[in-house]
């Protein structure tokens, strides 16, 4: 078992519900075939650097979890598969990689947290 | 004649140009991890066209300028960063 992070790119193109039922494909893939879904990200609507696909924006999502190695290359070929991911990005995380990805969503939480405390 | 050499005067004192010694920042604040998805980190080791600089430069030990390297290629690839531009600063 590995740790690894995958973000993708879904079209502008789809409506909301359309976006999340994407997403929602991609998080039970990994649930369904032995994956252990730790984290996931949604940072919402972005513009992008450089057009893709013609398109300057796109939904960007980020999903953390442990799985063997094979089921990468799956979901990497479940993301070729559907028209509606422009690009995607799976690494895997070391060590340091996993300290510094829970420290910062330590940071995250807290800061949520003291949000919430002053309203 | 010996006197000379000690009755030299400067108008504005010669300016001794000191060099300060170039280090690595990733050896000195302790960071082992260079995070892709952090656009304004990343920047940093980008000149105006968005090229990666030169260790020279910067100063970073090889072993970061190697993960520098991976972690702006990862953001190109995701559209975090642009792969070619002008003026990004």
């Amino acid at each position: 078992m590995n740790q690894y992070e995958t973000v993708f790119i879904v079209t502008p193109v789809l409506s909301e519900d359309q976006m999340k039922e994407a997403v929602k494909k991609f998080s039970g893939f990994l649930a369904e075939n032995g994956g252990e879904i730790i984290f996931e990200d949604h940072w919402g609507l972005r513009k992008l650097a450089y057009p893709i696909q013609k398109k300057s924006t796109g939904f960007y999502h980020l999903i953390e979890f442990k799985a063997a190695g094979d089921l990468t290359n799956r979901l990497e070929v479940e993301f070729r598969r559907d028209e509606r991911i422009i690009r995607f990005l799976t690494v895997k995380l070391d060590k340091h990689a996993v300290e510094y990805n829970i420290k910062r969503r330590r940071l995250a939480s807290n800061a949520s947290n003291q949000e919430k405390k002053e309203e | 004649m010996a006197t000379s050499q000690s009755e030299i005067r400067y108008l504005t004192p010669p300016t001794v140009e000191v060099k300060r010694k170039k280090y690595c920042r990733f050896k000195r604040a302790n960071i082992k991890y260079i995070d892709y998805k952090d656009p304004n980190f990343l920047k940093k080791f980008l000149n105006e066209q968005g090229k990666i600089l030169p260790r020279r430069l910067t100063g970073t030990s090889l072993k970061f300028q190697r993960k520098i390297a991976q972690a702006i290629k990862r953001a190109r690839h995701i559209a975090i960063l642009p792969y070619v531009t002008d003026m990004l600063k």
